[in-house]
């Protein structure tokens, strides 16, 4: 395969929308394999990686479905190659099983979920935030996920780079959130330059292939990676397995490995929880929000303090690993906790299930295919306050 | 003896805890020892070939062996081989299916990458059963004959793998058995030197699930079964349409050159990395 080629040019802004900026964003981490499938509202992604890919000498392959495209990514990057995928819903459903051999046999990989309505086909044009759940509980069986959201352009390529550094320093599959509104919102965009910007890749073993243990327990929970064909001759297998990749059924073999899956994310939690706290210090109401439901929380926060309500946001990029300790700082320190998401309900829960203090929380759901206005957000903190 | 010997130890993996997870008797180890060979005479390094399988009693193959082996998720080996050709286009992908793999829950994965004509060797062993869960019917199980889950006859026609993948758009397709070993060695030889997409559909049984059903006999039976059944496709020609009634042909049944996805993308990307951005 041809080098990669380093772009060092310097681009000048532009107007471009949320899908646009995923794209940008993979390119800048790395990402030289994209293979997917058409599905609305996700599809401009691998439009634009299509053409974008081959020119930084890269592979772009449009599958026969979604599950074909999991695996071609998965393959992909037990080659050397950063890998991604991007789609909707139904496309999620069926990655669900090969994103199951990804977190198994640790292999990274960035899988983009444009989020609209659901179940089913239902609203394919339409914003939605129902998939939170089904981003880290959809491949069955004990794993542990990191799932990040995007909320505007700017977020989309930084949160997009930030997913494949992450997926190559935990060597898991990581779940980048997006939604209709955000993907198809246009915003000035000013790229920054490729050197400035924090590019990790996967650690490769470093002693001869005779001492090389596969999966290793080590303390940090992430073993060094072979590449296939690197002369590092391993076995790869969805079957739970030994550290040297073999399957076992061996009951202590089999704890260590589930174990380690999990020790890995856990360890460094403070690195992977992303958020930001827009006036928190003196807030009585916050706001946990995500996704495009945080750009009308934000606004609401603004609306809020010019008629001197003392109200906050907690905007979360990681919904997974669930970032628990701001959250309970905020549960601690205010009132209300007022939880606006485009769905029944999904992360106001994890919010819930750490049950500390006297906080009364507040779901505030939106599932009617629209995304949230400002002023209703600010309607119920006049409500509550 | 000695010819056996050398290539165990070069080929097999020695910290794999044997025995196999195959029945006594099972075609599956003619198959592996006639990919081992087939390898050995190409004079291939072992670095170089990536050995990528589902799910299934086939599909446990590459884990016996010393090369980069992948074992995924049942049906979908070939997509994994087409993430893993494009990435790394040195290496040599082999993609080992059973027929319930390659051809219910794999059957698209599988006319694709023959469409996409990608250079992927897959190496199908049809045993017309499900073996690994016990017995149960597959796409190739015959008209008319007996599963777990067809205990009143199979009522389904059973899919015709080497013609699929002619129709498909493969490059090479051969069909060989376990019975036929030496002749499959130079199948699966061929088929790895030929780019593109390359098929070799390799008759086997199992005498513990399929044969029990049906009475088919003990693997000997078995193996006999194809040795009378297997007509060579160069003789077929000559035969009358009853002689060649319940048999099947052996040998190279397409051999041809199409467009190669590998080879194809790899202009696209030249042109797209030498135009101005």
């Amino acid at each position: 395969m041809a080098k990669h080629r380093t772009l060092k040019v310097v681009r000048p802004p532009a107007l471009i929308h949320g899908n646009a900026a995923i794209a940008r964003g993979a390119i800048a981490a790395g990402c030289r394999f994209f293979a997917g499938y058409p599905i609305t509202p996700a599809t401009e992604i691998a439009e634009i990686m299509s053409r974008e890919i081959p020119r930084h000498g890269g592979t772009f392959i449009q599958m026969e479905d979604e599950i074909a495209s999991m695996g071609a990514i998965v393959g992909a990057s037990l080659a050397g190659v950063k890998a991604m995928t991007a789609t909707s819903g139904p496309g999620f459903c069926l990655m669900q099983e090969i994103l199951g051999f990804a977190y198994a046999t640790e292999t990274p990989c960035v899988v983009v979920n444009v989020m609209r309505g659901g179940p089913s086909t239902g609203l394919p044009t339409r914003p939605s935030q129902s998939d939170v759940m089904l981003s880290r509980w959809g491949a069955h069986g004990n794993h542990a996920s990191i799932v990040l959201a995007v909320s505007s352009v700017e977020d989309c390529f930084h949160v997009t780079l930030k997913a494949f550094n992450f997926s190559e320093k935990f060597r898991t599959p990581v779940i980048l959130l997006s939604d209709e509104v955000v993907a198809h919102t246009r915003a000035i965009f000013s790229p920054p330059e490729d050197d400035g910007l924090s590019v990790i890749n996967r650690v490769r073993p470093s002693v001869p292939p005779e001492w090389y243990i596969p999966y290793e327990n080590t303390a940090r929970g992430v073993p060094p990676m072979a590449i296939l064909g690197d002369g590092y001759r391993h076995n790869v297998t969805g079957l739970v397995h030994d550290v040297r990749g073999f399957p076992t059924e061996q009951k202590e073999e089999v704890r260590t490995f589930y174990e380690r899956i999990h020790r890995k994310i856990d360890l460094n939690r403070e690195e992977i929880e992303i958020f930001e706290s827009v006036f928190l210090d003196d807030a009585d109401i916050c706001l946990i929000a995500y996704g495009s439901a945080s750009m009308a929380a934000l606004e609401a926060v603004h609306l809020a303090r010019k008629v001197n309500l003392k109200v906050g946001l907690l905007k979360l990029t990681t919904l997974f690993p669930f970032p628990s300790k701001p959250v309970e700082e905020v549960l601690n320190r205010s009132r209300v906790v007022i939880v606006p998401e485009m769905n029944f309900g999904q992360i106001v829960q994890e919010v819930k299930n750490l049950g500390v203090c006297q906080t009364r929380i507040i779901p505030m759901n939106r599932y009617d295919g629209h995304m949230f206005a400002p002023s209703e957000i600010l309607q119920k903190i006049r409500e509550v306050y | 003896m000695q010819e056996s010997t050398h290539l165990i130890h070069q080929y097999l993996r020695h910290d794999k805890k044997f025995p196999h997870l195959w029945c006594p008797g099972c075609g599956n180890g003619i198959v592996l020892g006639a990919l081992i060979r087939a390898i050995h005479h190409l004079g291939c390094s072992k670095n170089e070939i990536a050995l990528v399988s589902g799910i299934g009693c086939s599909s446990r193959m590459p884990t016996y062996v010393d090369f980069n082996t992948l074992h995924t998720v049942h049906g979908r080996a070939l997509t994994f081989a087409t993430g893993i050709k494009l990435a790394k286009p040195g290496l040599k992908v082999i993609s080992i299916m059973g027929d319930g793999d390659a051809m219910a829950i794999g059957g698209n994965h599988f006319i694709h990458a023959a469409r996409r004509n990608i250079d992927i060797t897959a190496l199908i062993m049809n045993n017309s059963i499900y073996g690994m869960t016990g017995g149960q019917s597959s796409p190739t199980t015959p008209f008319g004959s007996v599963s777990a889950t067809a205990p009143y006859t199979q009522i389904e026609r059973p899919f015709q793998i080497a013609e699929m993948a002619i129709a498909s758009g493969a490059s090479y397709v051969a069909r060989g058995t376990v019975y036929h070993a030496r002749k499959l060695i130079g199948l699966i030889e061929q088929a790895i030197r030929k780019p593109g997409f390359s098929v070799v559909e390799i008759i086997t049984h199992c005498h513990v699930q399929f044969g029990k059903y049906n009475q088919m006999g003990s693997h000997i039976d078995m193996l006999k079964w194809q040795k009378s059944h297997a007509i060579p496709v160069e003789k077929a020609g000559s035969l009358s349409d009853e002689a060649l009634k319940d048999k099947f042909t052996i040998g190279v049944l397409a051999n041809r050159d199409f467009p190669i996805f590998d080879q194809e993308y790899e202009k696209i990307r030249q042109a797209a990395m030498q135009a101005q951005p």
